[in-house]
């Protein structure tokens, strides 16, 4: 008998809004639909009334995890328009603060996706460890989290000589968690039984649903736009991209956990190559055009791209987050899975629902009831009204005035 | 009246109730400790009972309201006996009766029962799916556990008197120390944490799969009560398990006492660290464990018994 299993609105395995229907027969997941649309913010209208130093602030906002790879590819396609080549200093102020928050977003992850299996010890202690990678973000940027220290032609604020000890300290401490984490995962019987095999999304599957970021790479695509669009510091430091062939959620974890090696392994260059000299290249003009800025956020390769007037502001400002093309590869790895699964598969690459929002349009032909916001206050207030006239309650609210 | 007395004092109602909220208390705070946080005080687990107690009941439109409240009271009530009888075998002795380990056995699966009925009765879709799983856990661990009370009986002078199981055991020897009793207790123990639903089998109620199944719809003093049916599962099991495993208890010398209280502690302690090392497993895995491996070592445990090793 088909059923239908619905996991949100609002649904404890994300904190965000996003509806997926799972059509299950017995406990095995048939069909799913996937419903996102339900916190847009009109970031990018927003982002055509600020000026060019202005919007990395607003683009930090559109995701609390990746508040620094946003306000980057922005910087990296004002940058391209206005031809500028920042300073060297600032390629590895950018490098390290990038790094930091790929382990931050990497253990985030990791640690949620210990909750949504029930392990709630890996959890808490991935979450522990996570603290020395967000102190040290605020010892670099001043804030935990919405760093605001990149601006168009450089960074906002230096890494002075008295942060590095701490910095290598904390790095020094976290590489044996991040190995240790890596061993438990890979050893343990109980995590094979649950995560291999489940989820698979096939390497076809990927390139032709275009996957990003560590959802690609776990399936065998070595996609990195920090290696296939070099910028900044990254051609000029050792690391490779991790990518393996197998496609379900236990690689898409492991992906994760030896890309944290790695980003270790940035920080600790990029320290080493610090030299002084200044710290951005101020943009005085940026001319008439348009350009594109790619950056691997730690779920994928986000997408900017802005158009210029010669004004002080961008005319057009295009996102595209990474987890606008991950989220549909739950149309193939969802299928034929536990329902059990389900949340985990939907949850494996990460994604991020607010941010991922730009435009919804709504299809009339939906065989459905679809509500739009004045319907949805005028229903809310019927309701009320009929709730105050059960109980004899004094009703404040009027009707809507034609 | 005595028996009244019984039921709803010492060592029924309130007793169990009582130390059950502690177990899960001291549950609490040894999984804070584990997951590095500070836990809950003391009294924690009392005022989120009394909080619910004091919260209205919403029952929602689909589900059948008498069978949805009435559920969780019939588990509740199942427990409360099946701890009175646990209990009074120990303290009271000669007020046993024969066959009373057979009553324990199905009142224990009650609460589990009544689960299922509340979630299939509440309308809700992941209830649903929570109670189907529920069903499938209590098929998976039953017929391991049964295997494992029927090695005991053999081993414990073939009867089916708790008390005379606990007095025959402290006679001999408890049948945890041979080697079938090893392995009867590490099915058992297993069996027993599959009917507390926790992790790695807490498929059932999973919070970030179904939202707590069969629990999802049940608000204020319904809710209080499946709590507390779970909190005094979590303190009868162990002791169930002391009585049939280990020899039960004896109140005798202050020495034994302490013993005795160390072991239902000794069981609850591995029962959260078997609970916090684990991810959830799936359902169809659950049932693979409890029918492969579990139920073998169960049989492997009745054979040594019944060779009198």
């Amino acid at each position: 008998m088909a059923k239908v299993i619905p996991t949100g609105p609002f649904h404890p395995i994300l904190e965000e809004p996003e509806f997926f229907k799972f059509h299950v027969d017995g406990e095995t997941i048939t069909k799913i639909d996937i419903r996102i649309g339900y916190s847009h913010r009109g970031i990018e209208l927003l982002s055509e009334d600020k000026t060019w130093d202005q919007v990395p602030f607003l683009v930090e906002r559109i995701c609390g995890i990746c508040s620094y790879s946003h306000p980057y590819g922005y910087c990296l396609a004002v940058e391209r328009l206005a031809n500028c080549e920042i300073p060297d200093r600032a390629k590895y102020i950018r490098a390290i603060v990038a790094e930091l928050e790929r382990l931050h977003s990497h253990l985030l992850w990791m640690g949620l996706a210990g909750h949504f299996i029930g392990y709630n010890t890996v959890f808490m202690w991935v979450w522990k460890w996570r603290e020395l990678v967000l102190d040290a973000l605020e010892l670099t940027t001043g804030n935990r989290n919405h760093y605001a220290n990149i601006k168009p032609g450089g960074v906002r604020r230096d890494i002075e000589d008295y942060m590095i000890p701490k910095l290598e300290k904390w790095i020094d401490e976290l590489e044996p968690k991040c190995e240790m984490l890596i061993k438990v995962v890979m050893d343990d019987p109980v995590l094979h039984a649950r995560l291999k095999g489940v989820g698979v999304l096939t390497k076809q599957e990927a390139i032709d649903y275009c996957a990003l970021g560590p959802t690609a790479r776990a399936s065998g695509v070595a996609i990195d736009a920090r290696a296939d669009h070099p910028f900044d510091a990254y051609p000029l430091l050792d690391w490779k991209v991790i990518s393996l062939p197998d496609g379900d959620v236990f690689a898409k974890a492991a992906v994760r956990l030896l890309e944290n090696l790695e980003s270790i392994k940035i920080i600790r260059q990029a320290i080493k190559k610090l030299k002084p000299g200044p710290i951005v290249n101020e943009i005085k003009e940026v001319p008439v055009g348009e350009a594109i800025g790619l950056y691997e956020a730690p779920r994928g390769e986000t997408f900017h791209y802005i158009r210029s007037d010669g004004s002080n502001m961008p005319i057009r400002h295009k996102v595209r987050a990474p987890s606008y093309m991950n989220i549909l590869t739950n149309e193939l790895s969802c299928v034929g899975a536990d329902l059990a699964d389900g949340g985990l598969i939907t949850a494996a690459h990460d994604p991020c629902y607010s941010c991922t929002e730009r435009l919804s349009a709504v299809n009339d032909s939906i065989p459905e009831n679809v509500l739009n916001s004045k319907e949805i206050a005028r229903l809310s207030r019927e309701k009320t009204k009929s709730i105050a006239e059960k109980f004899q309650l004094e009703s404040n609210v009027t009707t809507d005035k034609k | 009246m005595e028996h009244v007395l019984y039921y709803l004092v010492f060592p029924g109602l309130i007793f169990t109730g009582v130390a059950g909220l502690l177990v899960t208390w001291v549950d609490r705070k040894v999984t804070a400790r584990i997951h590095w946080r500070k836990g809950p005080p003391l009294l924690q687990p009392f005022w989120d009972i009394m909080k619910l107690m004091g919260k209205e009941i919403t029952v929602p439109e689909t589900a059948k309201a008498t069978g949805f409240l009435l559920a969780p009271l019939f588990g509740f009530a199942a427990v409360t006996l099946a701890s009175t009888i646990l209990w009074m075998s120990l303290v009271f002795p000669e007020k046993g009766f024969s066959g009373d380990l057979i009553v324990v056995i199905y009142l224990l699966t009650i609460p589990a029962i009544s689960m299922i009925y509340g979630g299939s009765a509440s309308g809700n879709p992941l209830s649903a799916v929570g109670a189907s799983r529920e069903m499938k856990l209590i098929l998976a661990y039953d017929l391991p556990l049964l295997i494992t009370i029927f090695a005991v009986i053999w081993k414990s002078g073939m009867t089916l008197n708790l008390s005379e199981i606990v007095t025959y055991q402290q006679m001999n020897s408890p049948v945890l120390y041979s080697i079938s009793g090893v392995l009867l207790f590490v099915a058992a123990l297993m069996c027993i944490h599959g009917k507390l639903a926790f992790v790695p089998f807490d498929a059932p109620e999973a919070e970030t799969e179904i939202v707590e199944g069969a629990l999802l719809e049940y608000s204020g003093p319904a809710l209080a009560i499946q709590k507390l049916t779970k909190a005094m599962m979590y303190f009868t099991l162990p002791v169930y398990m002391v009585i049939l495993y280990w020899g039960g208890m004896n109140f005798g010398t202050v020495g034994s006492g302490i013993w005795s209280i160390a072991k239902v502690i000794i069981i609850i302690v591995l029962i959260i660290l078997i609970k916090n090392t684990n991810p959830r497993v799936r359902i169809k895995q659950i049932m693979k464990f409890f029918w492969g491996p579990i139920t073998i070592i169960a049989i492997i445990g009745l054979i040594l018994s019944m060779n009198g090793l």
